[in-house]
């Protein structure tokens, strides 16, 4: 299972990459793996203010939808159009163009207080 | 939990084949091996094969047998040839659906019928007790394993796997000399056969028929497959409170060979007409799957009712899904809206089926 070392990661199987206060949210490979083939994204809309544990998204396979998590709190500040039009992109690049949105985070440290890599490799066992 | 659980004779084929296993109507069941998606794709462009073990089976026999099915079942059992089988439901006395099932002849007054998983222990109370003397009814569900192997090119796969074995023609049953039993049916729209083999050879036939080309297939994709062509799925589309002339069935109900349960309410159904009938909904854009117990609303945002079943046409890549509605909103073309979480989705009553498989050899 791939969990890049470089980001972190909340319990409910997000990730976040943090660049400056801009954290980029997605779900994890262990995720996309377990929700199989992605056929929907519904993002958010730009703007919306959202707190730490907000369901933000819903990303939905051909039996189930289920909701993605804000990990930090923060305003959403860019959505992947190219999820919308093509979700499988969350199945075949959960990490790089499989990303479904961007916040402008209100505290950087939240970051901090997620998983790291091995402490979720570690949960997903 | 997994104890309280029917278990298939063929889980370890299964799982040797990579299946993921879930809970499904109280057995554990592959719901997809690789990707529903492509599972889907395969019964549609090629081959594929399912597990049906959690599928029950009735051998009826005796004299008699024939008169007692008739009053028992919708369908008229009269119409079969030796070797032939019908789609029929075992209905209530107000004439709801109990299960719908397959009733092949097998002889004179020889009958092998398939049921659902689960409502196989309530359709074996539900005949016993109305059984005729001189009728025997055996429940042989745990004695055969089942599997059906579906799409255009299944009659190779079944040449491949059974040299010399002739497969029945469209909706006909036949017996293999290794004493197992063929159908020519299926819950997908395509070409196809249902295969019945002793359970404890389930395992090694599953094996021979994925050897000879017929990929893994789970109840993921059985599901959106049915869906595609509008079978209906007992539980969802169909119940103890929804008539067969409500659900848009009345062709397999045949109200002029006697008597039988149910047959007043069908009767005056027919006449008068009914108050709701299933439909075929389709988005008429894109957006979120449509799934089961959604709302259907109208334009105007009156809820009419919900969907009993939906998904996300793998297809046609647009939202399906099927509903009981108001009599007044059942015309092909009506317009309505599918509520996802919120967000009203437009849609309109479109025929049956919503997929059109290849024509069939």
């Amino acid at each position: 299972m791939n969990v890049p070392s470089d980001l972190r990661y909340n319990s409910s199987h997000e990730w976040v990459r943090l660049e400056g206060d801009i954290a980029t949210v997605g779900i994890s490979d262990h995720a996309q793996e377990e929700l199989t083939d992605v056929v929907f994204v519904e993002l958010p809309l730009v703007g919306r203010a959202v707190d730490a544990g907000d369901p933000t998204a819903v990303v939905e396979s051909v039996k189930a939808a289920s909701d993605i998590y804000a990990p930090i709190g923060g305003e959403v500040v860019e959505v992947n159009l190219d999820v919308e039009a093509d979700p499988a992109l969350v199945n075949t690049d959960p990490y790089g163009r499989g990303w479904i949105f961007k916040l402008r985070v209100k505290n950087a440290a939240d970051v901090e207080a997620l998983l790291d890599a091995a402490a979720y490799s570690a949960q997903i066992g | 939990m997994s104890d309280l659980l029917k278990r298939s004779p063929l889980e370890a084929a299964h799982v040797e084949l990579g299946a993921r296993l879930v809970p499904f109507a109280g057995w554990y069941m592959p719901v997809q091996y690789t990707s529903i998606l492509d599972e889907h794709a395969a019964v549609r462009g090629a081959a594929g094969i399912f597990d049906i073990s959690h599928m029950g089976q009735f051998l009826v026999s005796g004299p008699g047998s024939l008169e007692w099915l008739n009053r028992t079942l919708a369908n008229n059992v009269a119409k079969l040839g030796i070797g032939e089988g019908q789609y029929t439901f075992l209905l209530n006395e107000n004439g709801g659906v109990i299960d719908d099932l397959i009733a092949y002849r097998t002889g004179e007054a020889d009958f092998f019928l398939v049921v659902n998983a689960s409502m196989i222990d309530e359709d074996f109370a539900w005949m016993s007790k109305h059984l005729d003397a001189g009728v025997e009814l055996r429940n042989e569900s745990d004695a055969w394993v089942g599997m059906a192997i579906q799409g255009p090119d299944s009659p190779a796969v079944y040449a491949a796997a059974c040299p010399g074995e002739p497969l029945p023609p469209r909706n006909g049953i036949a017996f293999t000399s290794s004493g197992c039993v063929v159908c020519r049916t299926g819950y997908t729209g395509e070409d196809g056969f249902e295969f019945f083999s002793p359970a404890a050879d389930g395992g090694d036939w599953l094996k021979r028929f994925v050897q000879h080309g017929a990929k893994p297939c789970g109840l993921g994709s059985r599901d959106s497959l049915r869906l595609e062509m509008c079978y209906p799925l007992n539980g969802n589309d169909l119940s103890p409170t929804r008539t067969p002339i409500e659900a848009g069935l009345g062709f397999f109900v045949d109200l002029e060979k006697g008597d039988f349960v149910g047959r007043e309410t069908l009767a005056k159904q027919k006449a008068e007409g009914t108050e709701v009938r299933l439909v075929a909904l389709a988005y008429t854009d894109k957006g979120a799957p449509p799934r089961a117990h959604y709302p259907v609303l109208s334009p105007e945002g009156e809820v009419l009712g919900e969907l009993s079943s939906g998904v996300l046409s793998p297809s046609l890549g647009i939202g399906i899904g099927l509903a009981y509605l108001p009599i007044a909103w059942t015309k092909l073309g009506t317009e309505v809206r599918i509520d996802v979480r919120g967000r009203l989705n437009p849609a309109k009553v479109v025929k049956k089926p919503f997929y059109k498989p290849a024509a069939k050899a």
